[in-house]
This record gives structure tokens, sequence and C-alpha cells, in this order.
């Protein structure tokens, strides 16, 4: 499944679009390594996911869809919006709950949305989101629209009623929707293991009728190939698909988590298959020079500093705003 | 006698039950290995093993539709939902199964179970990590809901819900957990559902409040002792059923009523308490009822400065207690 790196770039990605990738994840990375550090120096409170070690799901998914094509992401959501191009200096603002943050600072971490990218949100609820991608896809539906709905998820979310009534729907509707279920292996503490008694929760979707494939989260072209079929099948009519993309969180499930439930060993395991790695191992292999890849790394460590720069800047917001957005104005605008 | 937080009291007095009552079993997610997101039920699944600290897949309507199952058939099920702002998909069964199930078999057979949830705002959590749904409960008979204010309280109010024949849901405020603390009896004592407490006798006027809120008014009290004015508090303890004796007399004996939580206004428990007043207490009052609440908005927002907006704080009760006092 997974590719080595002597093999070539699969034919439709070149390697301008793959350095494009690695980008969006470098970014991706070092976003969430900063707010790691800004939790741990105190400058950020409540809680966050981060999404480091399963970059490669989200920008590879996201690189298959195309404009006007949406999504509705999850609790662990920031590799998300950036994979879709959002704006790091909202995100940031948002995340140190700033007047300048993509919500104003109302959301914090789990409730970035970008409509305008066709990101409807991430989620405070595991798998609150599912029954809105299916909503999103009947849209699209009734409206003749040739667009697809990706609905992101994690592993855990695949035992909540919300995913079965979901599922089905999708499926006896025959809606433009991807389920794409990021199995990083833990619901918080608990084990894909333990919390399914299946081999493989691709598995899981022939009980709706649900075509279904299994690929290495980690490896992007896999991720990418997987969607890109998955996308296609959508938007020609034939309905749902679910992918399985097995993947691993490097960090805690939140930031209260103590990582009693599994071992340093496990954890070290999964970073020698990293995926930001993998993908620099393929693009020297193909021909990209080293130090144009440095450069990159560069240029996004400097972004996200000046991504959190641009946040501390930024007022907080005014108290005043607490009851704005409650209802829509009485001419229908927002606030 | 120890001194124990809020949290540790919770713990304890699990341990004790589940010691107590084999027919006791814990469940929900991730209270066995990892022993709660908050830690209230650590070290409970290395003592009592994993067939009574059970870790469940997410699936709130299942690990409370399951609970009110082994329920009925002899079990006595203490399931943790993570926060309470999870419980949404469970409501069907607490509401539809759980609080029916004792009334549509007239009386033959009921449901004694207790629903724990962490509750409530102030600790950053965000839009889905800080909602107060008391009020959502307190609307269905059938039901009871208890809001421990203090350690003590916390395990006699814990221990009188596992005896309780019929279901319990128990909600504790989060910042609670680790910022309170208390002496608590070692041995095991019951507090009874339904009973309100007076935690602060005084004679101007009365704060009426429930869980965190009442160390809160504990504060605002200190200060408008040092100003003259004598605050009573009475700890409602229950939300559902309410003490309405407790609430009259406190209502009869100050002439003034402050009602205060941190659950949205509308449709709050402070409502409920109001009418009761306004219908059995009116002519004894000197100044119209005050209600202090959360603001009417769908959630709590995350950025400090809009979350303090949305707190209420020893602070606002001070400040609202006056004005009632100068009425």
């Amino acid at each position: 499944m997974t590719r080595s790196a002597a093999q070539p770039l699969p034919q439709a990605s070149t390697l301008e679009e793959s350095l494009r990738w690695l980008r969006i994840m470098l970014t991706i990375r070092r976003f969430d390594e900063t707010i790691d550090e800004l939790f741990a120096q105190g400058k950020v409170h409540g809680t966050t996911h981060l999404y480091i070690g399963e970059e490669a799901v989200a920008t590879g998914v996201i690189a298959a869809l195309q404009p006007g094509d949406v999504v509705t992401s999850t609790h662990r959501g920031h590799g998300h919006n950036i994979a879709l191009g959002g704006d790091i200096n909202a995100m940031m603002a948002e995340l140190l709950g700033r007047e300048t943050g993509y919500c104003r600072g109302f959301g914090g971490s789990m409730h970035i949305a970008d409509q305008s990218l066709g990101n409807l949100g991430a989620n405070g609820i595991v798998a609150g989101g599912l029954p809105i991608a299916v909503g999103a896809a009947l849209g699209f539906q009734l409206q003749q629209q040739s667009q697809v709905v990706v609905a992101f998820s994690g592993d855990g979310a695949l035992n909540e009623g919300a995913f079965h009534e979901a599922a089905n729907l999708a499926a006896i509707w025959k809606l433009p929707v991807v389920f794409v279920v990021e199995n990083n292996q833990y619901g918080m503490s608990g084990s894909v293991k333990e919390m399914f008694a299946l081999g493989h929760l691709a598995e899981r979707a022939a009980g709706y009728g649900i075509p279904a494939t299994m690929v290495d989260g980690n490896d992007i072209f896999s991720v990418w190939e997987a969607a890109g079929q998955a996308i296609e099948t959508a938007r020609s009519g034939s309905g749902p698909s679910l992918i399985e993309a097995v993947t691993y969180r490097y960090k805690g499930h939140s930031k209260s988590d103590a990582n009693r439930y599994r071992s340093r060993e496990e954890i070290q395991q999964w970073r020698q298959r990293d995926p930001i790695d993998h993908l620099k191992e393929y693009l020297i292999a193909n021909g990209a020079d080293g130090s144009s890849l440095a450069q990159i790394q560069r240029e996004v460590a400097q972004a996200v500093a000046d991504a959190l720069q641009f946040a501390e800047s930024s007022p907080w917001p005014d108290p005043s705003m607490l009851e704005d957005a409650v209802y829509a104005k009485e001419d229908g605008t927002h606030v | 006698m120890a001194v124990m937080t809020y949290l540790e009291a919770i713990r304890e007095t699990l341990r004790q039950e589940l010691r107590r009552d084999n027919r006791i079993i814990i469940y929900g997610e991730d209270v066995g290995v990892r022993g709660g997101v908050f830690r209230v039920t650590e070290g409970l699944q290395a003592e009592f093993g994993e067939e009574r600290v059970i870790d469940s897949p997410l699936a709130e309507a299942a690990i409370i539709g399951t609970a009110i199952g082994a329920a009925v058939n002899g079990l006595r099920p203490v399931p943790e939902i993570q926060f309470a702002d999870f419980i949404f998909p469970a409501i069907n069964q607490i509401v539809q199964e759980a609080a029916r199930i004792r009334y549509r078999s007239n009386g033959d057979f009921g449901v004694p179970l207790v629903i724990r949830a962490p509750f409530g705002g102030g600790v950053h959590g965000a839009l889905y990590h800080s909602q107060s749904v008391e009020a959502f409960f307190a609307h269905v008979p059938g039901l009871k809901v208890v809001i421990p204010a203090t350690p003590y309280d916390a395990k006699g109010l814990l221990a009188s819900a596992i005896q309780d024949e019929d279901p319990v849901l128990y909600f504790e405020h989060k910042a609670a957990y680790r910022s309170l603390k208390g002496e608590v009896p070692d041995e095991r004592y019951l507090i009874p559902i339904g009973k309100a407490d007076l935690k602060r006798e005084g004679k101007d006027l009365s704060i009426i409040t429930y869980g965190l809120m009442v160390s809160y008014a504990q504060r605002a009290a200190e200060t408008l002792d040092k100003e003259g004015i004598s605050v009573e508090i009475l700890d409602l303890r229950t939300i559902r059923p309410l003490d309405v004796e407790a609430i009259l007399d406190t209502a009869k004996k100050t002439g003034r009523v402050l009602v205060v939580h941190e659950d949205n206004l509308t449709g709050g428990i402070g409502g409920e308490v109001s009418a009761l007043i306004a219908e059995h207490a009116l002519f004894y009052l000197d100044a119209p009822i005050m209600r202090l609440a959360g603001p009417d908005v769908p959630a709590m927002p995350y950025s400090p400065p809009l979350e303090h907006a949305f707190m209420v704080t020893p602070d606002k009760i001070a400040e609202a207690a006056r004005k009632l006092a100068k009425f």
C-alpha cells in the first residue's frame, strides 16, 4: 500500500504540485507546534486538538477537491482549514481569542469555519458534522449542482449514532459525499482495537451499501489517489464512498491527555513513518533539491511566526459583542 | 475526617459505594484506563476491574440506554457523560425512557440510575465544553436533578443518588473540582435529595442558588457584610424536586430575593423559583424578585473577555445584591 521512495510519482501529480503539498503540510505542523508551545507557556488556555502526524490526510484529500466543493471538519480541524488555504493569521488570532480571529474570538480552536473556502466548520461534538455534510450534499443534489462534500471524522465518530444515520441517508439517496475517516488509532484513550469489533473500520461501510477503501494516511499520494476516485464517483452521481485513512496523532488527544493508554515505543514507531519525511524523500528521489525544501521550511516558519505576531498584537474582543450574533439582523444580514 | 477537594469527594464516594454494593458499575468514555478527563474515576478500574469500571465507545445514546437496561435488570449503573455538553444524543433515552418507565409500568419497576456529568464554564472550554444543561432536565417529571455545592454535599448527595430508586442526574461544576475544598467525613452518610440547605443566615436579603454559585454567593456575602448588608444564602442542592418550603421560608424571612445561576436566564431555574415565591409569598416581599443569570446567548464564547462577560462572578452577585438591598 505504501509506495517506496524509489517509485516514480503518480502520473497526475507534478513536482510543483507536490512541493505545494509539502508547504501545506509543513504549515499545518508548524502551526500546531506553535499552538502546543503557546499552551506550554500558558499563553493559550482551555484545550486544543493537534493535527501533528496526520497532515497527509487533510492535504491529500483537499488537493483532490475542486473550487466550490465543501468539507465539514472536526474538533481536530486546524489541518483541514490550512489545507483549504485558510488564513493562518485569522486562525492564530482565533486561538488567542482575539477580535481579528475567524470567529472574532467567539469560537477558539474547535469552531473555525471559512465558508468562502468551503469549510463549513470544525465541530466540538464528535460526529456532529456528519449529518451536516450529508445535508450539504443533499443541497447540491437537489439544486442540480455538481459539487461534492467531504465529511472528515475521526475513528471514534464511527460509533456515534449520528454517523450511522447519516451514512444510511447518504447511501439511499446516492448523495455526493465522501466520508474520510482519519483513523489515528485512538478516540481519546479508547483504542480502535478495543472500541471496534472490526479488523478495519472501512469494513463498516458495507453495512450501508457504501463502497470503501483503506489507505495509508501517512502517504499523501495514496490519500490523494483514493480521494480523487471517491470524489469523482460522488461528482458523477454514483453516490457516497468512505475512505479510512490510517494515521496516528503524535500528541495527546487534547491538552489534558497524559498518554497513559499507549507506550512511548508505539509513538516512536509511528514517528519513523512520518508523513512529511515521507513526502520529502519522494521529492528528493524525484529531483527536488534539498536546499529548496529547506527554503520552504524557513518560509513556513516565518509565516507562522508572523501569524503569531499578528495575533498577539490584535485587540481583544469587546464584551459588548456578546449578544451580537444570536439571530440575524432585522434586514437579514449577519453581524 | 479529611480535607478534600470537590473532585476527591466524588471519587472517594464512588470508591466507597463500589465497595459497598457490587451491583454498582461505572461506565463511559475514558473512565477506565485514563480515569476520566478530569481524573474523577482515577484508580477505580485498577481497584474494581474492567467489569465494573468500563471504557465505552463514543456513543452517548447507547451509554445511557444500556445503563437504563442494566438498571431495570438488577444493576446500579453510574454512567458518566464526559462533558454535559455531550449529553444531547442521550436525551431521548433519558427523557422518553428513564423518566417514564416507572410511570408507564404503573409503579411496577423503575430505573435506579445516576448519570454524572461535569458542566459549567469559566475554564476556557468554549462553546461545547462550558454549557449548563440542568434546566432541560429539571423540566422533566420522573427525573431528579442534583447539583452539589461543597465537597461535603458532593459525598452525601452522591450516596443518596446511588441509593435512590429513580433516575438522578448529578451535575458537577468543572470549576468546582479543584477550587473547592472542605472537610468530608470518612464514613458513609446520606443527604436527602429534594431538601435545600441554608448555607448562611442573614436578615436583609436572600440569595437562592445552587452548585458553584453558592461559594460565589458566599464570597459576595462576606463583602456585603462589611458594608452592613446581611445576606442569607439558600443552597437548593436539588433543582428537581425543588424544596418549596425552604424557598418560601427564606423569602418570607428577608422579603428580598435574588436568584442566581450560571445557566442562561430564560427558562432557567430562576424563573421557577420566582414563580413559586410570587404565587405563595408575594405579600411578604419588600422588593421585586431579582434574577442574575448567564446571558441569553447560545453558548459560552471562548475569548477570555467574552467568557468573563458571560460568567456570573462574586462581584456581579454583590452588585446585584446591593441594588436589591437599596430598593
